[in-house]
């Protein structure tokens, strides 16, 4: 036998296997979900985990913004647009105009903590302070307008950290704190949640806000009150959850009309009790009381 | 063989021109390919032009507002209530990073260039060269992480300053950034000064210092200044490491403790998550044709000094 035959059997067999694959998957469903960057490191352990529920159901996940997926879902490209801020009507209009009809579902919480740096003695802050800090115009400047000096702080002067202007945290914060005014210039503008926490935990003056799930042990987390002198609530997933934590963001997921067949199955099992514990371990609050074990 | 067939065929058309053999096909093959080599550079420029010229184009004739562009520091593309497009502070931000910078890198680039061309030798030399290039090839997301974890903290503590993520930060990593090429193309303008002149100063007495000082840098100061406008040039278009060491912050600089935030990284991070074809889009691709521009303009001066040079 030549080395040329053996190849020969080697392809048919492969090319046999190859046909034996495909026909097996006859019934293999892919659904494709594309869309915000907060929620792309848990779509992914959803999609993974449903390998094991559904081995016959592939789930390609993508991230690139929460507009990108809204985008995709009116040009029909995608079955599930993940969205850390809801759709807005121009979208739906657009949607609409191309026959699509996007359905909305929550499918979790993110609580959207203020982080200040461990030796900074602030232990609160209220929507409006927070404005005064961040909104064009605001009058706090200094951290000793706010009544506190905190040490190793130069000039006490406030290090206001944002995210860049296209960030759906960013449009999350602007929305429920500042009411849609503009923000400051001169902020330190981030380019990822975890960029937020690693310069405040270097940075005695500084006061930056991002996504709970990326606390660490060297950042403090503020207690947020509503009003100025009303009981403040410190973030978690807990208080995300009863909804008593003043800037806790829905997150999103839609798909065209009321999923049904394979996709319905998917939504329907990321809202059970096994989905929802894989969005708690992620650090987000699950949409209703789960057992983890 | 092959070759009487051929110049059979050929005998009688043209005798001074090659026989039309294969080889006479694989050498006007070459000389094509080799053409088409030569000229893509200036394809791919212009095709770089049009294509940012045509995305941003849309802004150009619409939103664009000449005074609120260039002489606005409020750069909020957007905002829900008025969006704005002033791109002074990033400007400034941009021209303050490279000027720092360029305050860093021309004494030490100039030293390191003067020792390799007119004092080391052999070994030494060779194993500075080296160095000096591998300088140049350490990638400008890593000076960026060096800026962000490394100097951040030595900035806070040394100057006890609020943030170390700033001018001072950006302009020391992009000097070195800049440093290699420079000390490369100063070097070259030093060795391309004859020998001749430096005998000749040595003849009428002068010391080592005044050989240098006052013969070989005149000599060669068209070439020195081409290699500080290309340093220039690359700290204007430097993206990652600007992004990652300058805080990134829109804010007209009046200390180097300042953060600010640079043209070039203002659309790195914006361009990504923005809808194609809105006005935030078209806005940060006329931010790219401002910054071409400028580039073009700097190397261009920069090629004709050099030129200039080598002329005289």
């Amino acid at each position: 036998m030549t080395t040329r035959n053996r190849l020969l059997v080697l392809s048919t067999a492969a090319t046999m296997a190859l046909l034996a694959a495909c026909g097996g998957g006859e019934q293999r469903q892919v659904i494709q979900n594309k869309g915000s960057d907060t929620l792309v490191n848990v779509a992914q352990a959803w999609a993974e985990a449903y390998q094991d529920v559904h081995p016959t159901v592939v789930v390609a996940v993508s991230g690139g913004g929460s507009g990108t997926g809204i985008a995709a879902l009116i040009n029909g490209t995608v079955d599930i647009a993940n969205a850390s801020r809801a759709i807005k009507d121009k979208e739906l209009k657009l949607a609409q105009d191309n026959g699509q009809s996007p359905i909305q579902h929550v499918v979790g919480y993110d609580a959207l903590a203020v982080y200040i740096h461990p030796d900074n003695p602030m232990d609160s802050f209220s929507l409006e302070q927070l404005a005064e800090i961040y909104a064009d115009g605001g009058s706090y400047l200094s951290w000793t307008d706010l009544g506190v000096e905190v040490p190793g702080c130069q000039d006490q002067e406030i290090v206001v950290v944002s995210r860049q202007n296209n960030s759906g945290t960013y449009a999350y914060f602007r929305e429920a704190v500042l009411g849609d005014a503009d923000f400051k210039l001169g902020t330190r503008d981030m380019h990822g949640s975890k960029d937020v926490v690693d310069l405040v935990e270097n940075t005695p003056c500084a006061v930056g806000y991002s996504g709970l799930a990326y606390a660490t042990e060297h950042v403090k987390l503020a207690c947020i009150a509503a009003e100025t002198g009303g009981e403040c609530t410190n973030p978690s997933v807990a208080t995300a959850l009863d909804g008593s934590y003043p800037i806790a963001r829905p997150l999103f997921m839609y798909t065209n009309g009321e999923p049904t067949g394979y996709i319905g199955e998917y939504m329907n099992w990321i809202m059970s009790n096994e989905g929802q514990c894989i969005i708690l371990n992620k650090g987000y609050a699950p949409v209703t009381e789960v057992d983890c074990g | 063989m092959e070759n009487n067939t051929s110049a059979k065929v050929s005998a009688g058309i043209d005798p001074g021109f090659d026989q039309l053999n294969r080889d006479w096909y694989i050498d006007k093959a070459v000389q094509v390919l080799v053409f088409i080599g030569g000229i893509s550079a200036i394809v791919f420029i212009i095709g770089i032009f049009v294509f940012i010229s045509k995305e941003g184009y849309g802004f150009l004739v619409g939103e664009f507002n000449f005074k609120e562009f260039f002489f606005s520091p409020n750069w909020r593309p957007t905002s829900e209530s008025k969006e704005t497009f002033g791109i002074l502070a990033l400007i400034a931000g941009t021209a303050s990073v490279t000027g720092l910078a360029m305050l860093v890198a021309i004494p030490f680039s100039l030293g390191t260039a003067i020792f390799i061309a007119e004092f080391s030798s052999g070994k030494t030399r060779e194993f500075l060269k080296i160095t000096v290039e591998l300088l140049a090839a350490i990638p400008s997301v890593v000076w960026g992480f060096i800026g962000l974890a490394i100097m951040n903290p030595i900035i806070i503590q040394t100057f006890n300053v609020p943030v170390g993520l700033n001018v001072l930060n950006a302009g020391i990593i992009l000097g070195l950034m800049a440093a290699p090429i420079m000390t490369s193309i100063a070097e070259d303008a030093l060795k391309a000064v004859p020998d001749r002149y430096r005998e000749a100063a040595e003849a009428m007495g002068a010391t080592r210092w005044q050989v240098i000082y006052k013969v070989v840098l005149p000599a060669a100061k068209n070439g020195l200044l081409g290699a500080v406008l290309l340093g220039v040039g690359r700290g204007f278009g430097e993206t990652m490491a600007v992004l990652m060491a300058t805080g990134h912050s829109i804010n007209i600089p009046t200390s180097v403790f300042d953060s600010v935030r640079a043209l070039t990284a203002t659309i790195a991070a914006e361009l990504g998550e923005t809808a194609a074809g809105s006005p935030h889009y078209q806005a940060l691709f006329t931010i790219g044709i401002f910054l071409f521009v400028i580039t073009f303009i700097i190397n261009l001066v920069a090629d004709l000094v050099v030129r200039g040079v080598r002329k005289g």
